[in-house]
């Protein structure tokens, strides 16, 4: 791994400043159309094995998820609303809201962030919004999380001292290191990513987004990410949930 | 371009670095000819008859999308019995065989396949007539995966 | 020992006989390649290394896999619908474990 940070220097020196922002566009516009068309095809998407394994973990128990809401298809819809503050104040990504079920109304132990049951739950849950547009409330108590989400974003960090906008708005539809850089959406996620092998969630590709500019990791499910996690969403809001999507 | 090339180089996990250092080329080399030389058992191969998908550009050497058709009418008396998949640079040189029968319909196989560096894929395919079709195909792979495995 | 394993089995409901079918096959599997190079712990390699189906009893497709093919497996290949029957799909893992899944496909 001792490569990566290294990698991302070079890279990024030989980006300069460029075009200003613009509009900020689908994260699948950014892909190769083969990754595209296999984003598109459960047939050809791995991410579909989670997909199967929530599903199936969705019916499962006597207090299963099931009992309380029936079939899954009723969540469409539910992941376009998230993140989101809930009744008590705290801000709540899908995650974080399914492990509350799991606590509070199954009275179970947590699943763990990133777990194998979490991430195909998850998963499944918010494949019921693939393709309906992020909704997410910025307003009321929603305010000073985003603000805090925009705050992060833009501010320069780590040994590179790089803003996410640099590379995400500043940067977005240029190469770097083989990748073409996106809006940095989390319509995405949960994620199949090649270079894991696996199914992730968004807090993973913040971490290695973290890693890249040499910047502190914040851990899975922190106030820092959830923050950014909703700031994102409300950059995304109109787009469409790609979820599970397909990354190189 | 040259910043791009370092750029790869480096991006290369100690890992890998470490299992090059092991995998001798010459054996490599030789390991990928002789699996070669195996599947033939003295026969000439035949140049074509075969189509490779695949990109020519890897985004991911953890998994590249390979499909291979073979022209064959598919009947019982002359069909494809098997397809072989062979990596050049691959530590393990013979990555999947395939074994049909008229059953199939059509000699099409599609799998995703790990590729250690950039390198040459063959593709050889038995028929019951007792022929053996050839073709290649070279892949550049962006950022090396592992190059301790497969 | 057989075992259940995750699977996403695509294939037609129905087809006519001696229609040529596609089906795809992708299989939950990390494909471990092992370990074995110093300075490394090592880590036995933990492959499906072969892959077999079977249409109303014969042996319609085989596949034997290296640490080659990526993880959780991708397969794609065509089979000739000749009468409403099950499919069985069968990987052996290294060590001897034998996962099975089965789907129907109706011939009209
Ligand atoms: C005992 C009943 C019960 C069980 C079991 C249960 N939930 Fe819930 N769930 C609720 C209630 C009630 C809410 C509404 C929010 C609240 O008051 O906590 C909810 C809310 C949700 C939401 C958010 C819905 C929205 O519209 O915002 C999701 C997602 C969810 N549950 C997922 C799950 C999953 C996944 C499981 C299984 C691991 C599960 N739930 C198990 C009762 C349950
Ligand atoms: C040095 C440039 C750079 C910086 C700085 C950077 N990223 Fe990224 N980021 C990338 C690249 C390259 C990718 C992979 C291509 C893509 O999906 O955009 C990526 C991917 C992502 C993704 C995944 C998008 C998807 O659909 O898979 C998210 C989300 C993301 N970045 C968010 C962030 C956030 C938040 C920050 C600031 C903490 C940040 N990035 C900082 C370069 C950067």
């Amino acid at each position: 791994m001792i490569g990566r940070p290294a990698a991302a220097l070079l890279a990024c020196a030989a980006l300069g400043t460029l075009a200003a922002a613009s509009e900020i566009r689908p994260s699948r516009d950014f892909l190769s159309p083969e990754l595209r068309a296999q984003q598109d095809d459960p047939s050809r998407h791995p991410g579909w094995l989670w997909v199967e394994e929530g599903e199936a973990l969705w019916r499962r128990g006597e207090a299963s998820c099931q009992s309380c809401h029936g079939d899954i298809a009723g969540m469409a819809g539910v992941a376009a609303r998230y993140p989101a503050v809930a009744a008590d104040g705290v801000l709540l990504n899908l995650e974080g809201r399914i492990e509350r079920c799991r606590t509070q109304h199954q009275a179970q132990r947590a699943f763990g962030y990133e777990s194998e049951p979490l991430l195909s739950l998850t998963a499944a849950v918010a494949l019921r919004s693939r393709g309906m547009p992020v909704s997410v409330a910025v307003d009321g108590p929603a305010a000073p999380f985003v603000e805090a989400g925009r705050r992060f974003y833009e501010t320069r960090q780590g040994q590179l001292n790089l803003a996410c906008t640099q590379c995400h708005d500043e940067n977005a539809g240029r190469r770097l290191r083989g990748d073409v850089i996106s809006n940095g959406l989390g319509t995405g996620y949960p994620a199949y990513r090649l270079e894991w092998n696996a199914l992730g969630s968004l807090h993973r590709r913040l971490r290695a987004c973290s890693l890249g500019v040499r910047a502190t990791q914040f851990d899975f499910g922190s106030p820092e990410y959830l923050a950014l996690e909703l700031y994102l969403a409300s950059r995304a809001n109109g787009l469409p949930i790609e979820a599970p999507g397909l990354r190189r | 371009m040259n910043a791009v090339r370092r750029r790869a180089l480096l991006a290369v996990p100690v890992a890998a670095a470490v299992a090059r250092d092991v995998a001798a080329q010459p054996a490599v080399e030789e390991d990928f000819a002789a699996a070669e030389r195996a599947i033939l058992a003295g026969r000439t191969p035949v140049a074509g008859g075969i189509a490779i998908d695949m990109p020519q550009l890897s985004e991911n050497g953890n998994s590249v999308d390979l499909a291979i058709k073979v022209e064959s009418a598919m009947t019982a008396t002359d069909h494809v019995t098997a397809i072989h998949i062979l990596a050049e640079k691959n530590p393990v040189p013979r990555v999947a065989r395939f074994a049909l029968s008229p059953r199939a319909g059509r000699a099409e196989v599609a799998t995703r396949i790990r590729l250690a560096t950039t390198q040459t894929i063959l593709v050889l395919a038995e028929t019951s007539t007792g022929q053996v079709h050839r073709a290649s195909r070279d892949v550049i792979v962006i950022l090396g995966a592992c190059v301790d495995g497969g | 020992m057989s075992g259940s394993i995750t699977a996403r089995i695509t294939l037609p409901e129905q087809a006519h006989r001696g229609e040529v079918v596609p089906i795809r096959v992708l299989v939950r599997h990390p494909m471990d390649r092992g370990i074995d190079a110093p300075g490394l712990r090592p880590v036995p390699r933990r492959i499906l290394h072969s892959f077999r189906v079977t249409y109303a009893g014969e042996e319609v497709f085989r596949m034997d896999l290296s640490p080659g093919i990526a993880a959780n497996p991708y397969v794609e290949f065509t089979t000739v619908a000749v009468e409403t029957g099950d499919l069985v799909f069968e990987w052996i893992e290294d060590g001897g474990a034998v996962y099975r899944r089965e789907a129907r496909l109706v011939v009209a």
